[in-house]
């Protein structure tokens, strides 16, 4: 296919990107390849409207939010490193991978903590480091049916705050959320297995 | 067969009794019956016993019967149908009956014969399958399910057959009278998987889409080849094997792709005569759905009459025509086709296990010869999964979507072989293949073995490959709640990151469907309404007008608008609400009477109790019942015995409402600059809770909170009204436009919409700009067409639902219009609702 390899030239900084991602070069290729496909008019970087045009996130209760944290600090513009940066969150771990790391590099995008601080900045609006009860309550309007009255996601709210914190400041750190969620298998719900 | 409609009373009787000694499907009740009939004169009877005349519709009619008896029987224990897939309990019944019609009559009178199944039986549920296709993902998936269908048949047939024949030639299985050729045929008829068993192991078991599709898919595609191989060895077998010359194998090849190909074309002619007839029913509407229904069967004779494909032919007319024909047609035939097609359907699937069960029974037709059964049976689950293997293997090198050790696990296992082998097998010549009767034995042990056997066990299979470490423990409130976070986080990184590729060919296509076959094919009013999110928009309106209706019939009136206390209040959510300067609206003044109504002490405070008692137990629960699933796990590609559920459509409903309104509201904030995650947004964010926590909960304190709430509104409305330009903010609209639009095409591809809605479409019709409610026009100011647009269907706030608009159904009209008396003349629309 010429258009693909042609592409593959253009990209900028593979290598680096490689490096820091992990993300294979075919990987890398088809992901300009959908980079490119989003931005439908060809600007060169992804503004909100264009990830907003995904049929399918507009049906996901989190799908604004998982928008909003491809665009950090209110920026408008996506480019496709920074593309690339959050889809490398979900890249699976490979088990080679952890065994002959470098210790002084910086933990790989795909490592457990740094999937749950993707995770975790879904919650944390403010960006205060904390999950406040209000956070909370919000992120399970958003996920929860209208068949559950205010006072009952209230009380969840207040359950599922009050389960996590051990320090008792009425609000979840990323440690406790870490923590809170030590036993379940993040490496394996928060990977997608076609972003090898 | 001439007595049958034989009109004389007496004579018909003779004949059939005579008949009944014929061929056919004939009745035990024939044996029964006739006595007093028998000596019957010629003179004039007043009542005449006239079984002949009915007899061989009434057979039928009873097996349909007692077939779908047997469906419901099965239903009554949970238990059984949970374990056992219901092809299993419908085979093992056929044999139940059977062995007690053998019992009764001492020879086999049913059988399940090849006209019947490829002409009657079949097309309905291949038809089914091709018009509830999920199109996008066959197509996605289309080049991976060829090379299944193609090379893997193929593969399975010719090693099935040559090993077959290598052990007959080592002399294991005795002595019998057959030849490479003949051990080719049955290898050419017994490799091919078969839809309608695939489908109804499948349908229990739920695996990804992805496999689904492939499995599927392979089965339907399959057949040209099996068709092909199968005619190629039969007339080979027919020539005899010395005179087959290089000629004719290349010939058999070119066939190949003519049948495959032609079948396929002619599909696509059929399901485009089949779309441009339904964009001229306009005024016969109630012999809309027979159009679907005999247009698509013609497409299966024509190619049955060319010797092409008929499967191919019908699956792809399915295919093709489902986009065009749902617009099209009005939303009852809709409805009425998708009913009758799973009708018929699940009918024909429950007559065919049955019929293979009561086929198998019949002392006439078993050679046994145990090499040769457990060989084939050996050989055809072994050739299978290699040949998924390596073909799997090559395929990995090129999918974006990498298929597992578990999937191909499945894929293997989910090689179930059914009717179309046995009716093929049914159909040998004798005088041909000499030793069709051992052929036809080992094809139904085959058939049943993989149905019944596989089909129970593939379930647990699966289950145990997927939860490999099964924990006994419960999981924490947290765990649960961002257990589903993490799923749907996931089921968005695979949408921003494209799923599913081959982008660039979807848009070259989707490009030339909206210039030219769309126009073709589509009515006017459904073109202009498909491009719309509008149109999405209306539907979501009408599904929840319709529930809302309906629930108010239920409780005998709608008088319970009053008291919307959260479980009515299905999807509806008027109590938010309109500031400023709608107060004459009549939704507005029965909020204000909500007020008082709500005040009902009692059982405010049993709520409040039973909520302070609440124990974890419930809130997991709650969490469990009502956490929005994600994606993979509602989403059902396909069901042959059920239409889509309910819940999904009510979930995607409120997530897509809730976005939108979300969506629009950051227009807004874009539009003024103001950074939505910081003032605005706050503010925004306490307007709704606010809201909701007034219209969700009935307290005490609810006059206080609205004033306090219309005192917010009026900030937010300074504050909006504020500033006027922005930067970026004419194009973020336009992208908004085009976003709209593009969603509403996205959303299109799996929503029926048979709904012209003129008032829907803006650019038509300039009146609706007027009808805009009062309070936005403030910003109208800036740029009014295009807020107009946006801000219509879905005003900011409150969502506006059920706004006035024009619906098809009639029957919510005028409960509608109560709600925005005052906008409708102005959406007049140019073109009337059609009926």
């Amino acid at each position: 296919m010429g258009s693909r390899s042609s592409h593959a030239a253009r990209i900028p900084d593979v290598d680096s990107l490689r490096q820091e991602t992990g993300f294979s070069q075919a990987s890398l290729r088809r992901l300009y390849d959908r980079f490119n496909a989003l931005d439908r008019t060809g600007k060169g970087y992804l503004s909100r409207m264009d990830l907003q045009q995904i049929g399918a996130l507009a049906v996901n209760p989190l799908g604004d939010r998982i928008i909003d944290s491809f665009f950090p600090d209110g920026s408008l513009r996506l480019d496709f490193p920074g593309f690339v940066r959050v889809l490398a969150h979900f890249r699976p771990v490979d088990e080679e991978d952890d065994g002959n790391r470098d210790p002084k590099e910086p933990e790989p995008l795909n490592s457990r903590m740094n999937k749950l601080r993707f995770a975790f900045q879904l919650y944390d609006l403010d960006r205060d480091g904390k999950i406040s009860r209000h956070e909370m309550l919000q992120a399970l309007r958003l996920m929860v049916g209208v068949q559950v009255t205010e006072e009952q996601l209230e009380s969840i709210a207040d359950r599922t705050v009050q389960e996590a914190d051990e320090d008792g400041d009425g609000a979840v750190s990323f440690l406790e959320f870490a923590k809170s969620l030590e036993k379940m298998n993040i490496e394996q719900k928060m990977s997608i297995r076609i972003l090898k | 067969m001439l007595g049958r409609w034989a009109p004389g009373p007496g004579w018909g009787v003779l004949l059939a009794l005579l008949l009944a000694l014929g061929e056919l499907p004939r009745a035990r009740g024939v044996e029964e019956e006739p006595g007093d009939a028998h000596g019957g004169t010629q003179g004039f009877q007043v009542v005449t016993f006239k079984w002949h005349h009915v007899q061989d519709p009434y057979i039928i009619a009873l097996w349909i019967l007692v077939a779908s008896l047997a469906k419901i029987g099965f239903h009554l224990s949970h238990k059984v149908t949970s374990v056992v897939p219901e092809s299993a309990l419908l085979i093992v019944l056929g044999l139940l009956l059977g062995g007690i019609v053998l019992a009764a009559d001492h020879i086999a009178s049913f059988s399940l014969t090849p006209t019947v199944f490829f002409f009657y039986l079949l097309p309905p549920i291949v038809l089914d399958a091709g018009y509830f296709m999920p199109n996008r993902l066959f197509f996605g998936n289309l080049g991976t399910i060829l090379l299944y269908a193609v090379i893997g048949t193929v593969w399975n047939a010719a090693t099935t057959g040559l090993s077959l024949y290598g052990v007959f030639l080592s002399g294991l299985m005795g002595d019998l009278n057959i030849g490479l050729l003949d051990f080719l045929l049955f290898g050419s008829l017994i490799a091919a998987v078969d839809p309608v068993a695939v489908l109804a192991v499948f349908e229990e078991v739920h695996v990804n889409e992805v496999l689904f599709i492939i499995v599927f898919g392979e089965s339907l595609l399959n057949d040209a080849v099996t068709v092909v191989l199968y005619n190629v060895f039969e007339s080979f077998v027919t020539l005899g094997g010395d005179k087959v010359t290089g000629v004719d194998c290349v010939k058999g090849i070119v066939s190949f792709f003519v049948v495959s190909l032609g079948g396929t074309l002619v599909g696509i002619v059929f399901a485009f005569l089949l779309s441009l007839v339904t964009r001229f029913t306009k005024h016969v509407r109630i012999i809309e759905p027979g159009f679907v229904f005999v247009l698509s069967y013609l497409s299966y004779l024509t190619s049955e009459m060319l010797s092409l494909s008929a499967i191919l032919a019908i699956t792809f007319c399915g295919i093709c025509c489902q986009k065009y024909v749902k617009a099209n047609i009005s939303e009852q035939s809709a409805t009425t086709v998708r009913y009758t097609m799973k009708m018929l359907a699940s009918g024909a699937e429950t007559i065919i296990f049955m019929f293979l069960g009561i086929s198998a029974v019949d002392p006439l037709i078993w050679k046994w010869n145990t090499a040769f059964v457990l060989l084939t049976l050996l050989f055809i689950s072994v050739y299978r999964a290699i040949g998924v293997i390596l073909q799997t293997w090559i395929l990995n090198r090129y999918r974006m979507v990498q298929l597992e050790i578990i999937d191909q696990v499945v894929m293997c296992y989910g090689g179930l072989r059914g009717a179309v082998a046995y009716a093929l097998v049914v159909l040998l010549d004798e005088n041909k293949v000499k030793e069709k009767n051992l052929f036809v034995s080992t094809t139904i042990i085959v058939i049943f073995f993989t149905v019944i056997f596989q089909g129970l066990t593939i379930k647990p299979l699966v289950q145990w490959l997927k939860v490999k470490r099964s924990e006994q423990r419960d999981p924490k409130l947290n765990e649960k709640l961002h257990g589903r976070a993490f799923d749907h986080i996931l089921s968005a990184i695979e949408d921003i990151s494209g799923q599913i590729g081959h982008n660039y060919l979807r848009d070259k296509w989707s490009n030339f469907d909206r210039k030219f076959l769309s126009k073709i094919l589509m009515r006017r009013s459904a073109q202009k309404s498909r491009d719309r999110i509008l149109n999405v928009f209306h539907e979501l309106n009408l599904k929840d007008a319709i529930s809302y209706v309906a629930e108010g019939e239920r409780r005998g009136s709608l008088a319970f608008i009053r008291s919307p206390s959260t479980d009515n209040m299905v999807n509806v959510d008027f109590s938010t609400p309109r500031p400023s300067t709608v107060e004459a609206s009549v939704s507005y003044l029965l909020r204000e009477n909500v007020s008082a109504v709500r005040l009902d002490m009692q059982s405010l405070e049993q709520r409040r109790q039973s909520i302070r008692d609440a124990e974890d137990m419930i809130t997991h629960h709650t969490l469990q019942q009502y956490l929005y699933k994600p994606r993979q796990e509602y989403k059902h590609l396909y069901s042959r015995h059920g239409l889509t559920a309910d819940e999904d459509e009510k979930q995607d409903t409120e997530i897509f409402h809730r976005t939108m309104r979300k969506r629009l509201e950051s227009f807004k904030s874009a539009k003024l600059g103001i950074n939505p995650h910081k003032k605005a947004a706050k503010l925004l964010k306490r307007d709704r809770a606010q809201k909701r926590r007034n219209s969700s909960i009935p307290n005490g304190k609810l006059p206080i909170v609205s004033s306090l709430q219309d005192f917010t509104i009026k900030e937010k409305d300074l504050e909006l009204s504020d500033t006027e330009e922005a930067p970026n903010y004419d194009d973020e609209m336009s992208g908004g436009i085009e976003f709209l639009a593009n969603i509403a095409q996205d959303t299109a591809t799996d929503s029926p919409s048979g709904i012209d809605n003129p008032a829907f479409s803006p650019e038509e019709s300039p009146g609706v700009l007027s009808g805009v409610p009062p309070w936005l026009c403030p910003g109208e100011a800036v740029v009014p067409s295009q807020r107009a647009r946006l801000q219509i269907p879905h005003s900011p706030g409150n969502f506006h639902r059920l706004a006035p608009f024009r619906l098809s159904g009639k029957s919510v009209d005028s409960f509608l219009l109560a709600d925005g008396p005052e906008e409708q003349p102005h959406a007049a629309p140019p073109e009337s609702t059609h009926m």
